[in-house]
C-alpha cells in the first residue's frame, strides 16, 4: 500500500512536469498565433484585443494554471485551422472526440493480436528441439523486425487487399455506421502494427524461458516426476512472464507510436492522423493536446505495469 | 576456452553486413552525383513501365526511372541519418563523459531526463520538435538528433563510470594529467568499441526514423527523392504498379538488415 501511494505521488509529479514541459515548449514557438488567425492585414488594435482575449498578456504561471484548469474542466481550447462555421472556431475536444475510439480500438486489437500470437509462439520456440524450426523462427522474426511499420502496412494492403481481396483498401467504415465492418477493416492495420511486435515479444519470451529453464526449481520439478509440459506451463512460464510483462508495457507505448504511422497508411481517421496533419499545418493547440493525451496514456501504462509487476511477483516487495 | 572459441576476425554476420551496407552506401552516395537516368525527367510514353533491363525497377506515374530515384533517395537517407548520428553521438559523448566522470547534480538531472525520454516513443518526440521548429531538412536532422541523444548518453555514461576508477586513470590523475585530457585522451579511446556498436544501432534507428518522417510528409519534401516520400507517392498506385512501392520499401529493409547484421558482426568481433 505504501508502495502504491509512493508510486501515485510520483505519477502525479510526472504528469505535472510533463504538462509544464509541453506548455513551455508550445509557448516559446516562433511565429505569432495572433497573426496566423487574423492574417497580416489586421489592425494593431484588433491584434491587441485578440491577444487580451486569448489571455496572452498574463504572466506564464497564471497562463499555465488557467490552461490546466481549462483542460481538467474539459475545455481543450480551439483549433486554429478547423472551424465549425463562419464565426466559430472548432473546439479541440470535438475534433478529437470521434477520432479517439478509432485509435483506441486499433491499439486494443493490436495488443490482443500480439499477446495471442507471441506467447504460444515463444513457448513453442523455447520448447522446440528442431534446429530447422529454431533457424526458421530466428530468420523470420529478424526479418519482421527489419521491416518498417509503414512499408509493412503497404505490404499488408497489397497482399491482403489487392491480391487476395480480403478487404478494400481505403474502404474505411465508420464505427458509428457498421461496427462489425469497422472491426473487420481494422484487423489489417492492427496486423501491421502487431507483426514486428509479435516477433520482438516472441524472441524475448523465448530467451526469458530458456534462462528460466536453468533454474534450480526446474531440476527439482523434473526430479519429482513432472512431465516437460507441466514444468513449462505450471512452473517456468509464470516466472518467465514477469520480464515479458514489463516488455509488453513498453510495447503498448510503441503501439501508440506505431498507430500514428499505420493510421496514415490505411487512411484511418484516428488521432494519429489528426496529429500528423496538425503538425504539417502547425495547428498547435491540437498538437499540444494530442501530445499531452498520448504522453499521459504512456505514463499511465508504465504506472500500471509497476503496480502489476508487484502483484505478480511478491519477491520484489522484499527488496 | 581459447580452443573452443578462437577470436574470429571475420564471421558470417560481419561479411554479409559489410557486403549489404557497402553496396547500399556505394549506390546511395553515387546516386547523389550520378544516376543512370535523370531523377526528374518525365516521360509520358513510359508511364508505369514494369521492371526490365532498361528500367531495372520500372518507372513511376510520371515515367521517371525508379532505380535512379531510389539511388538518390538512398543517398539522401544515408546522409541525413549520418548527420543525425554525428550530432547525437557527439552530444552523447560530451554529456555522458561529464555525467559519468563527475557525477553530482548534473548527472542526476541528466539521468532523470534520459529515463523519461527513453521510455517514450521516439517518433512522438520528433513530432514535437518538428512542430516547434517547422518542416524541412535541417529541422528534421536537428529534431531526430535531439531525440537520439539520450540513448548515447546512457551508454557513454556507463562506460565512463566503469573506467573512472580504473588503475591507469587513477595513475594519470596522480601524475597531474588535466581533466580534459583524462576524459577525451585517456578514457575515450577505450570506450570506442562499445560506442561503435551503439552508433551502428543508432544509424539504423535514424534511417528508420528519417524514412518514417518523410513517409508522413514531414521530412524531405516533394521534388527531392527520399525513400520515405517515394513510398507514400507509390501507395496510390499499388494496383497499377506494385513495383513502385516495392522498390523503395525493399531497399529500406535491405539497408536496415545490412546494418543490423554488420553491427552484430562487429559486436561478435569485439567480444
Amino acid at each position: 500500500m505504501r508502495y502504491f501511494i509512493k508510486k501515485s505521488i510520483t505519477l502525479i509529479m510526472t504528469l505535472f512536469l510533463v504538462s509544464a514541459a509541453a506548455f513551455l515548449a508550445f509557448q516559446i514557438i516562433p511565429g505569432d498565433v495572433v497573426t496566423s488567425i487574423l492574417g497580416t492585414e489586421a489592425t494593431p488594435e484588433r491584434e491587441e484585443q485578440l491577444r487580451e482575449e486569448l489571455g496572452f498578456n498574463d504572466p506564464p504561471a497564471v497562463r499555465y494554471f488557467n490552461w490546466i484548469a481549462d483542460i481538467l474542466r474539459g475545455d481543450l481550447g480551439v483549433s486554429y485551422r478547423y472551424s465549425k462555421n463562419m464565426n466559430e472556431m472548432m473546439p479541440v475536444s470535438e475534433l478529437i472526440g470521434d477520432k479517439l475510439p478509432v485509435t483506441l480500438w486499433l491499439a486494443a486489437l493490436s495488443l490482443v493480436l500480439i499477446t495471442a500470437v507471441s506467447v504460444p509462439l515463444g513457448v513453442l520456440w523455447a520448447r522446440s528441439k528442431s534446429h530447422f524450426l529454431d533457424a526458421l523462427l530466428g530468420v523470420t522474426t529478424q526479418a519482421a523486425m527489419a521491416v518498417p511499420a509503414f512499408f509493412l502496412g503497404i505490404l499488408v494492403t497489397y497482399i491482403f487487399g489487392i491480391v487476395l481481396k480480403f478487404f478494400a483498401p481505403g474502404g474505411y467504415v465508420s464505427y458509428k455506421e457498421d461496427f462489425r465492418g469497422f472491426l473487420g477493416y481494422l484487423m489489417f492495420p492492427a496486423l501491421s502494427v502487431a507483426i514486428p511486435k509479435i516477433a520482438m515479444t516472441a524472441r524475448f519470451l523465448r530467451n526469458s524461458l530458456l534462462t528460466e529453464m536453468n533454474a534450480d526449481y526446474v531440476r527439482t520439478a523434473y526430479g519429482k516426476g513432472c512431465t516437460g509440459r507441466r514444468v513449462v506451463y505450471g512452473h517456468v512460464l509464470r516466472n518467465a512472464m514477469i520480464p515479458v510483462i514489463t516488455f509488453l508495457g513498453m510495447i503498448v507505448a510503441e503501439i501508440v507510436a506505431g498507430s500514428i504511422v499505420i493510421e496514415q497508411v490505411f487512411g484511418l481517421p484516428g488521432i494519429g492522423r489528426l496529429l500528423i496533419s496538425s503538425v504539417s499545418t502547425r495547428d498547435l493547440p491540437v498538437v499540444e493536446i494530442l501530445i499531452l493525451y498520448i504522453t499521459f496514456v504512456v505514463i499511465f501504462v508504465y504506472f500500471l505495469i509497476d503496480i502489476l509487476y508487484r502483484a505478480i511477483d511478491p519477491r520484489i516487495s522484499e527488496k | 576456452m581459447k580452443t573452443l572459441s578462437p577470436a574470429k576476425k571475420w564471421n558470417k554476420y560481419f561479411t554479409a553486413g559489410l557486403v549489404m551496407t557497402g553496396a547500399a552506401v556505394f549506390l546511395g552516395l553515387l546516386g547523389l552525383f550520378w544516376t543512370p537516368y535523370s531523377t526528374t525527367a518525365m516521360s509520358a510514353a513510359e508511364r508505369f513501365a514494369a521492371p526490365s533491363w532498361r528500367h531495372l525497377f520500372g518507372t513511376d506515374n510520371f515515367g521517371r526511372d525508379i532505380f535512379s530515384r531510389v539511388m538518390q533517395g538512398m543517398g539522401t537517407t544515408i546522409v541525413i541519418s549520418t548527420l543525425v548520428v554525428l550530432f547525437s553521438g557527439a552530444a552523447g559523448i560530451l554529456l555522458g563523459a561529464l555525467t559519468g566522470y563527475f557525477g553530482g547534480v548534473l548527472d542526476e538531472a541528466v539521468m532523470r531526463v534520459t529515463d523519461a525520454v527513453n521510455g517514450f516513443p521516439s517518433i512522438l518526440l520528433a513530432l514535437v520538435f518538428i512542430s516547434i521548429l517547422g518542416n524541412g531538412r535541417q529541422n528534421l536532422i536537428l529534431s531526430l538528433g535531439i531525440v537520439f541523444v539520450p540513448s548515447y548518453v546512457r551508454i557513454v555514461r556507463g562506460e565512463y563510470l566503469r573506467l573512472r576508477d580504473a588503475d591507469y586513470i587513477k595513475r594519470a590523475r596522480l601524475m597531474g594529467v588535466g581533466r580534459f585530457r583524462i576524459l577525451f585522451v585517456h578514457i575515450l579511446p577505450n570506450i570506442l568499441p562499445v560506442f561503435g556498436v551503439s552508433v551502428m544501432i543508432g544509424l539504423n534507428n535514424a534511417i528508420l526514423a528519417e524514412s518514417g518522417m518523410s513517409y508522413l510528409g514531414i521530412g524531405v519534401q516533394a521534388p527531392d527523392a527520399s525513400l520515405g516520400n517515394m513510398l507514400s507517392d507509390a501507395q496510390g498506385y499499388l494496383q497499377a504498379a506494385p513495383w513502385y512501392a516495392l522498390a523503395p520499401g525493399m531497399v529500406i529493409v535491405w539497408i536496415v538488415l545490412g546494418f543490423s547484421l554488420f553491427s552484430e558482426g562487429i559486436r561478435r568481433r569485439v567480444e
